[in-house]
């Protein structure tokens, strides 16, 4: 096991060469101002940026604005609606970069509160992305004054937006020389906007990578620096490919510098609640994280072997839920020869969490940086099933190897793995082939093809670029190009709205496919996850119990999103008693630490309902933004069968003994008098009409119709009557 | 025996909480355990026998991802 107490700290860029970096600089705008005090988490003020020609503004953000959307995702949301218009596509002038850290961000008494919201309009899904990101940056662009940044135009070269939190200036500089991989750009801007080592903490920069000027599937890298390691680490703000957005801006990085952290930056209303509510959370950590989820260990790769244990495991392209070669990607393989123990590893100030776990010295086998040693951060759980058993990549080298480079280049893990196993089952059919790929052999578990395909995303060549595309695009261009089944395609493709699934096996698990299928965004799990307790405890049986599940959960884990909240510490680790509650899947007791820590920074009590009806409006005016956009409606709630059920001959019989159980005690049919042909068909009309029966009840419990579109009475519920909205309802009502 | 409101028919005299754990292949530690109800403590579960008509529950506190 390698200790932090034995990590050699790494090797830093010569100073020169910042220097020479430096020089190659050019001023276009810089704006001297006034900071205006936080009072319980706002500052009530929003930075905009126009790239296109250079304009810097700070706006006041209006009461109406804070009441109804509170913060993070919900202010990100909103700006992002008065930005665009039905027609703006992700590389329209006028999409927005928003991002916001939410009224609790920033804190450093309670665990998880550093985290930033990003929004734009997705490449890949034409609607609008959220992602939820850790790393310095929202927490110190708040402390520089600002509740939200909002980026929009486009600059003609690349450019670095520099906050400097404590001088108050906000600066626009043409960066001609700086890196395109992100853990070099991020090092160089380290370096380059502190004073010395001891004030490294205190730059924070967001950056995309090289692959997002080639491919959608790229993210955002926030940095924060690691006094332990001497390194810069990377967090990612990885779905709906924000980082093509952002590249696409020209713009190079963000930087922030904030100096003089401390407890009551927030100014909060009752700093005793919110040292209480901390120090509890923080024993209980200490006390029962080794006997529960070990998140200070390995982090979310915890549950790796787990999954595979219950069968939901994505491999091969989601379809099947186990490996046998598990044992070589298990979490005690990444434990005990890789990550490394002991580092206090949170990503923000407070974290005792510490779950952001990193590999150091990693040695890399491949690409520009082979034979260099780096620190890779991670793997967290869905890098580990995207990049590895999706692929058929059991080897946990290979995973730390993807990992690295999908982060430098800017790649959206998740998205990543998904591309790939798609492609590869598309080549394992014959749909590909070494002609088609360029060379590439695209079989599963083909790690030297796997790593070409990466390094050709971030070159910007060849059969990466049409992986990068994602799914959705993947599938056209298949079928328009080699004549591929749009049935089949459409059945194995893992996408819904254009983002990519991300790594849950869900076919058992109706409760799932609508956790994936019924969210805003696209089948990311951060709105329900809902396997056990639907699959596995059997505790939501009926259509109206999931429905239920997938009206509080969506809502309950948006609230995170509007503070600048991280989900983890919600259920990750539970009270030593929480059994013995009432809901224990709620973790009742940490849903009150949250409306605790709520009133104690705002000075608002709430209650359940009150913090439900928060998210609500914020949901609901996602779902219209999405209607708006031209999506939004139930048919683009429809799942690729491969989430719902056996799509191949070869899925149905390596479940034969269950599906066989299913058609007899589900449907009252004999097996043994059907042919597998006709098992599978009767198992897929199942399981479509059990989908939509709970698609009904779903949107029946949301309040809204049975096309998906929030009601205007919901709206009038919910307090969020706006004019816009209505009008957008109402057009799609008369319709 | 009926196991999280399903029928099963592994039932055999003697069998324990910690042997159906094991049989289920439930690995994940955060596990709630109730027989009849009755909540029962992680060091009773190989001392807690069951028997034929308990209703036993065994849930998986994971709603996280
Ligand atoms: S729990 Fe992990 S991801 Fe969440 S804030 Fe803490 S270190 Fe970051």
């Amino acid at each position: 096991m390698i200790c932090i107490k034995n990590i050699k700290p790494y090797e830093q860029i010569e100073q020169e060469e910042i220097e020479r970096l430096k020089a190659a600089h050019v001023l276009r705008a810089r704006l001297q101002y006034e900071k205006k005090p936080l009072f319980r988490g706002y500052t009530d003020k929003l930075l905009y940026v126009d790239l296109a020609d250079s304009k810097i503004r700070i706006d006041d953000i209006p009461g109406q604005v804070k009441e109804k959307f509170i913060g993070g995702k919900g202010y990100c949301l909103r700006y992002l609606w008065d930005a665009v218009t039905p027609e703006t596509r992700w590389n329209s002038p006028e999409n927005a970069i928003v991002m916001s850290a939410g009224p609790i961000g920033g804190i450093t008494q309670y665990p998880g509160a550093g985290k930033t919201l990003v929004c734009t309009i997705s490449p890949t899904t034409d609607i609008p992305i959220d992602s939820n990101v850790g790393g310095y940056f929202g927490p110190f662009l708040k402390f520089s004054g600002f509740d939200a940044l909002e980026l929009i135009g486009k600059a003609d070269k690349d450019v670095i937006i520099f906050i400097d939190g404590n001088k108050g200036t906000i600066s626009i500089e043409e960066a001609p020389l700086e890196a395109g991989d992100a853990h070099i750009l991020c090092e160089q801007l380290t370096l380059m906007y502190s004073d010395d080592e001891a004030d490294r903490k205190n730059v924070a920069v967001v950056t995309a990578g090289s692959a997002a000027d080639h491919v959608n599937i790229s993210m955002l890298n926030f940095s924060f620096y690691d006094p332990n390691r001497k390194v810069v680490r990377l967090k990612q703000a990885g779905r709906g490919g924000i980082g093509r957005v952002f590249r696409d801006k020209r713009i190079r990085a963000l930087v922030c510098k904030f100096s003089g952290i401390k407890a009551d930056l927030n100014k909060p209303h009752n700093m005793s609640i919110l040292n209480k509510t901390g120090l509890k959370f923080h024993r209980e950590m200490h006390d029962l994280d080794g006997k529960q989820n070990n998140m200070r260990k390995i982090g979310t790769a915890n549950i790796i072997e787990v999954m595979d244990a219950y069968d939901l495991l994505p491999t091969h392209n989601f379809k099947f839920g186990s490996h046998k070669d598990i044992d070589k990607i298990k979490s005690t393989v990444f434990i005990e020869k890789y990550l490394t123990q002991g580092a206090p590893d949170g990503c923000w100030y407070g974290c005792s969490m510490a779950c952001a776990k990193a590999a150091d010295h990693f040695l890399l086998k491949s690409g520009p940086y082979k034979g260099q040693r780096v620190c890779v951060d991670g793997p967290e759980y869905e890098n580990a099933a995207g990049l590895g058993s999706n692929c058929g990549v059991m080897d946990a080298e290979a995973i730390l190897e993807l990992n690295f480079y999908c982060d430098t280049y800017g790649i959206d893990t998740i998205s990543y793995g998904t591309c790939t196993a798609f492609a590869m089952e598309c080549y394992e059919n014959g749909i590909l082939n070494k002609e088609r790929t360029g060379g590439l052999e695209l079989t599963f578990g083909n790690i030297e093809a796997d790593f070409e395909l990466i390094h050709q995303m971030g070159r910007g060549e060849g059969f990466g670029v049409i992986v990068g595309m994602g799914v959705k695009k993947m599938k056209e261009y298949f079928i328009k190009k080699f004549g591929a089944d749009p049935a089949f395609l459409n059945d194995i493709g893992m996408e819904q709205k254009g983002l990519e699934y991300s790594e849950y096996l869900s076919k058992e698990s109706l409760a799932q496919q609508g956790g994936y299928g019924l969210t805003n965004k696209g089948p990311q799990h951060d709105e329900a996850w809902l396997i056990f307790m639907d699959q596995v405890n059997n505790q939501i049986p009926t259509f109206e119990d999931k429905a239920e599940a997938l009206h509080y959960f969506p809502m309950f884990r948006t609230w995170f999103g509007l503070m600048g909240l991280c989900k983890l510490p919600w259920n990750d680790i539970v009270p030593a008693d929480n059994s013995k509650t009432a809901e224990p899947a709620k973790v009742p007791e940490h849903v009150q630490n949250y409306l605790d820590v709520y009133e104690a920074v705002t000075g608002t009590k709430i209650t359940v309902d009150e913090m439900i009806k928060q998210s609500e409006r914020v949901y609901n005016f996602q779902r219209i933004f999405n209607i708006r956009m031209g999506k939004g409606l139930r048919v683009n709630d429809a799942s690729p069968y491969r989430a719902m059920g056996p799509v191949t001959e070869e899925e149905y019989l390596s479940r034969e003994e269950r599906y066989d159980k299913q058609l007899r005690e589900l449907q009252g049919l004999d097996p043994e008098k059907m042919t597998l042909r006709e098992k599978m068909d009767s198992t897929r009309r199942y399981r479509y009409e059990q989908y939509n029966r709970m698609t009904d009840a779903v949107y029946k419990r949301r309040g809204w119709t049975q096309n998906g579109v929030p009601t205007p009475e919901k709206l009038k519920e919910l307090e969020m009557e706006l004019p816009e909205l209505l009008e957008v309802v109402n057009q799609v009502l008369s319709n | 025996m009926l196991l999280n409101d399903r029928q099963y028919d592994f039932f055999e005299n003697g069998i324990t909480v910690q042997d159906v754990i094991e049989k289920m292949n439930y690995i994940y530690p955060k596990l709630i355990v109730k027989v009849n109800d009755r909540l029962i403590e992680k060091q009773d579960y190989a001392n807690t026998p069951l028997y034929e008509n308990d209703d036993v529950k065994i849930y998986h506190l994971l709603a996280g991802g």
